[in-house]
């Protein structure tokens, strides 16, 4: 699920804009050393389908519901990590621009949890090691299925933890995982199967795109590196967050309580008040002129 | 201009997966000659095309372009030599604007900033989309495409046009300007098509593929005219030379 | 209309608008985007109780809207389409926050006006960036970001995307439409068929990009797509930004409405 900028505050989106930026730069520095400039189209136009393909849905079995394919999963079986990192990246970029998907604030929080946990800690850590080459249909349905839940619930959780930390919900930190990580096991079955049933199609028809060979490892030490940092950034700034988060509450709760007011008291809110819904409308009507007198230029 | 050979000497080509595409095809093309290669489905015709600018290497035999032989430290050379122009111009306008299509070769040729814009100009004008150089490709329609194809490959003045299937999804008012616009170009031009009725009017002579060896190479008319060779290789005399349906 | 018609729709609609001449169009991107960057910081700057004070920031999105020819009804469509997940997360602020805040004679739960500012901002954001785009040009902003320093791969990859994106919607839609004349009742929309479907539309972009990658070697492509864009950060762009986030920085210290409430209030008897 996309994170959108109304429920982001400026140190989330900034902190998680950063840890993008860095994953960003590493992952295009290692498409660039790959010096495989087949790279270029192929990641453009599978872009351009994870794109369309997440507008087909199919039902899912055993329910009466649909679903469609995420992707990232199955790019970075196609594409690796870095690769696949980039092209999500892409892909979330052209859905808050072009369709308000997400937000541009918000573009760092969903590049992390919807490009960067499937890409580098699903697809190396779950996907990899039990879909080694060769494995055969059932082992590949499992490894989808595990690396899916993976990668969508850790996403889950980022998406939580975001948006606690932006305080702009009131949804408790436990209600709203306890609410999340259910819809995303079940996103996370789709996508397993539907990723799997791809992948399957496609190695009978053309084994070659599926399995470029043994893939350049990815140094797990590295990348284990890049997962510390990233959970230290994240574990830091909730907590700074958390430690920050009562002030909204204070402010309400001051503002309302405070001490019994008398009637004047509460006259002269209910006046100060109302100007300012009355100023509210003046605002809207200005704001208003001002794009009419734009337009008619 | 013995230089701008195109000659191919008994190719062969296997695909990785085992299917023969050529076996042995062989011709010689000299400057300014317009040749149609014709064939059914899966004659060869793409693999050989490919095969002309090195995007191929045979297996065996070689291609020639100019006096010397394709070999792989001359490709980027041979590519700005053989000018090839796709059959799906989705595939062959990657770029986000007209403009920046046509640009494309030239910039990689590491030319001059001002010697590429005069270039893309040129090639505008030359196809006749001055007007759409602002345009990204996908607000195109299929003839524009297909000149901005054509304009993105002149661009880097080639000395050999190669066609595949350039009247695929073109409208008959389409067609029609596609081939006047082909006329003008004084190139070598080599055309794989289906569409006979287009070698018809654009190429006197004509190289007929069948299962990747060259069954026929001669006079465009008299191959046409040739029934029984055109139906055991899977093609049908163009309509217009088919009396009853014939076309003004 | 499938939801992929919709989607080529709209993109069209908003290509086609980024295609126009305004003096808005012709500004440095660069301005544009950074400008927008900072809009969304502002707005979200605010507490989670803020509604009034957002309300100066429309003049934003209006005003570039208005200036750059941009229709509001299609902002309005796509922001309806983009709705359910912010309603979702911040539907039960009501709920779970009775606090009450005083609303002149009336008291309401803090969650409302919480809520109502999680659309408030949601309106602002997202039609900031959709406008961004239609006064900018996709193409524009792709090259601003590179001068900004985002990575080239990355740039490319979005721009190559961005071209193939209609090709492969329609390609998908062509597919998806012969399906649904073949299917009944849900039979064939299952996941088997489902992967077959997909499959099939991964192999033909696969093999789209093969020979997307032979034209490329063919104009004597290295690895490099060389995208130039002659950019001019002028006075016109320096204005612009200043002005832009001056204004918000006064938006975000000066609740206008409040302080135009007041003079209304003083003007009136």
């Amino acid at each position: 699920m996309h994170m959108a900028d109304a429920l982001v505050s400026p140190a989330v989106g900034g902190t998680m804009w950063a840890a993008t930026a860095g994953t960003t730069a590493l992952a295009c520095r290692r498409v660039r050393q790959g010096l495989d400039d087949r790279r270029v189209p192929l990641m453009g136009v599978l872009g351009s389908f994870v794109f369309a393909a997440q507008m087909v849905n199919f039902q899912v079995p055993g329910t009466g519901s649909s679903g469609h394919l995420g992707g990232a999963l199955l790019l970075a079986i196609l594409l690796g990590p870095h690769a696949a990192f980039v092209v999500v990246t892409s892909v979330l970029a052209i859905q808050a621009l072009f369709f308000g998907d997400g937000g541009l604030l918000a573009l760092g929080c969903n590049a992390f949890n919807i490009g960067f946990f499937p890409a580098f800690v699903a697809y190396p850590l779950v996907y990899r090691p039990l879909a080694g080459p060769g494995a055969g249909p059932g082992r590949r349905t499992a490894a989808s299925l595990l690396a899916a839940a993976t990668g969508l619930c850790l996403g889950a959780f980022g998406v939580v933890l975001e948006t606690t930390a932006s305080g702009i919900t009131e949804l408790p930190f436990r209600l709203f995982l306890g609410a999340m990580v259910p819809i995303h096991l079940a996103i996370a079955v789709v996508e397993g199967l539907a990723t799997a049933a791809v992948v399957g199609f496609v190695l009978k028809v053309r084994p070659d795109v599926v399995e470029p060979g043994p893939a350049a490892p990815t140094p797990t030490s590295r990348l284990g590196a890049v997962f510390l940092a990233a959970a230290l950034v994240l574990g830091g700034f909730v907590s700074w967050f958390a430690s920050r988060q009562p002030d909204g509450l204070e402010w309400s709760i001051a503002k309302v309580t405070g001490r019994p007011a008398t009637a004047e008291e509460n006259a002269g809110r209910a006046a100060t008040t109302l100007a300012g819904i009355g100023g509210g409308l003046a605002t809207l009507v200005l704001v208003g002129g001002a794009g009419w007198a734009l337009r008619r230029r | 201009m013995s230089h701008h050979l195109v000659i191919a000497d008994r190719l062969h080509f296997r695909y990785p997966d085992g299917t023969p595409a050529l076996t042995g095809a062989s011709f010689r093309i000299a400057h300014g000659e317009s040749v149609g290669i014709v064939g059914a489905n899966g004659a060869g015709k793409s693999t050989l095309l490919m095969h002309l600018n090195g995007t191929l290497l045979p297996d065996s035999g070689e291609v020639r372009i100019g006096e010397e032989p394709l070999t792989p430290d001359r490709i980027p050379d041979v590519r700005r030599r053989v000018g090839m122009i796709f059959q799906d111009p989705d595939d062959q306008l990657f770029m986000p604007t007209v403009r920046d299509d046509v640009a494309f070769g030239p910039l990689n040729m590491g030319l001059p900033p001002g010697e590429v814009e005069a270039r893309v100009t040129a090639a505008l004008r030359r196809t006749g989309i001055e007007e759409l150089a602002a345009r990204p490709p996908h607000r195109l329609s299929g003839g524009e495409k297909r000149r901005a194809a054509i304009a993105s490959v002149l661009a880097m003045s080639p000395d050999v046009l190669v066609l595949d299937e350039p009247s695929a999804g073109l409208d008959p008012h389409g067609r029609r300007a596609l081939i006047g616009l082909l006329r003008e170009f004084t190139h070598t031009k080599i055309v794989a098509t289906h569409d006979l009725d287009l070698v018809l009017d654009l190429c006197e002579r004509t190289i007929v593929l069948d299962r990747g060896t060259v069954r026929a190479d001669g006079k465009t008319r008299e191959i046409f005219a040739d029934e029984p060779l055109l139906a055991s290789c899977r093609l049908e005399k163009p309509l217009s030379m088919q009396g009853h349906w014939g076309r003004s | 209309m499938s939801r992929i018609a919709g989607a080529i729709v709209h993109f069209g609609a908003l290509d086609t608008l980024s295609a126009s001449g305004t003096p808005l169009h012709r500004l440095d991107p660069r301005a544009k985007v950074v400008t927008t960057l900072a809009f969304a910081a502002a707005v979200a700057s605010f507490g989670k109780y803020a509604v009034l004070p957002l309300l100066p920031f429309a003049l934003f999105p209006v005003a570039l809207a208005s200036a750059g020819g941009v229709p509001f009804g299609l902002l309005g469509r796509r922001l309806l389409l983009a709705l359910p997940f912010v309603v979702l997360v911040g539907a039960l602020n009501p709920v779970l926050d009775r606090m009450p805040v005083s609303l002149g004679p009336f008291a309401v739960a803090g969650g409302w006006m919480s809520f109502t500012s999680i659309l408030l901002r949601f309106v602002l954001t997202v039609s900031a960036a959709l406008v961004l785009v239609a006064v900018t040009g996709f193409h524009e902003v792709c090259a601003a970001l590179g001068r900004l320093g985002v990575p080239r791969p990355l740039v490319t990859q979005l721009l190559v995307l961005h071209r193939y994106l209609f090709v492969l919607l329609e390609e998908a839609g062509r597919m998806e439409r012969a399906r649904s004349l073949r299917t009944f009742g849900g039979r064939g929309r299952g996941l088997p068929a489902s992967g077959a479907f997909l499959g099939t539309l991964l192999l033909r972009t696969w093999g789209r990009a093969e020979r997307i990658h032979f034209s490329m070697l063919a104009r004597g492509f290295d690895g490099v797509l060389r995208f130039e864009r002659p950019l001019r950060f002028g006075a016109a762009a320096v204005l612009f930004t200043s002005g832009w986030i001056a204004l918000f920085l006064a938006f975000r210290l000066v609740d206008v409405p409040r302080l135009l409430g007041s003079f209304l209030a003083a003007a009136a008897p």
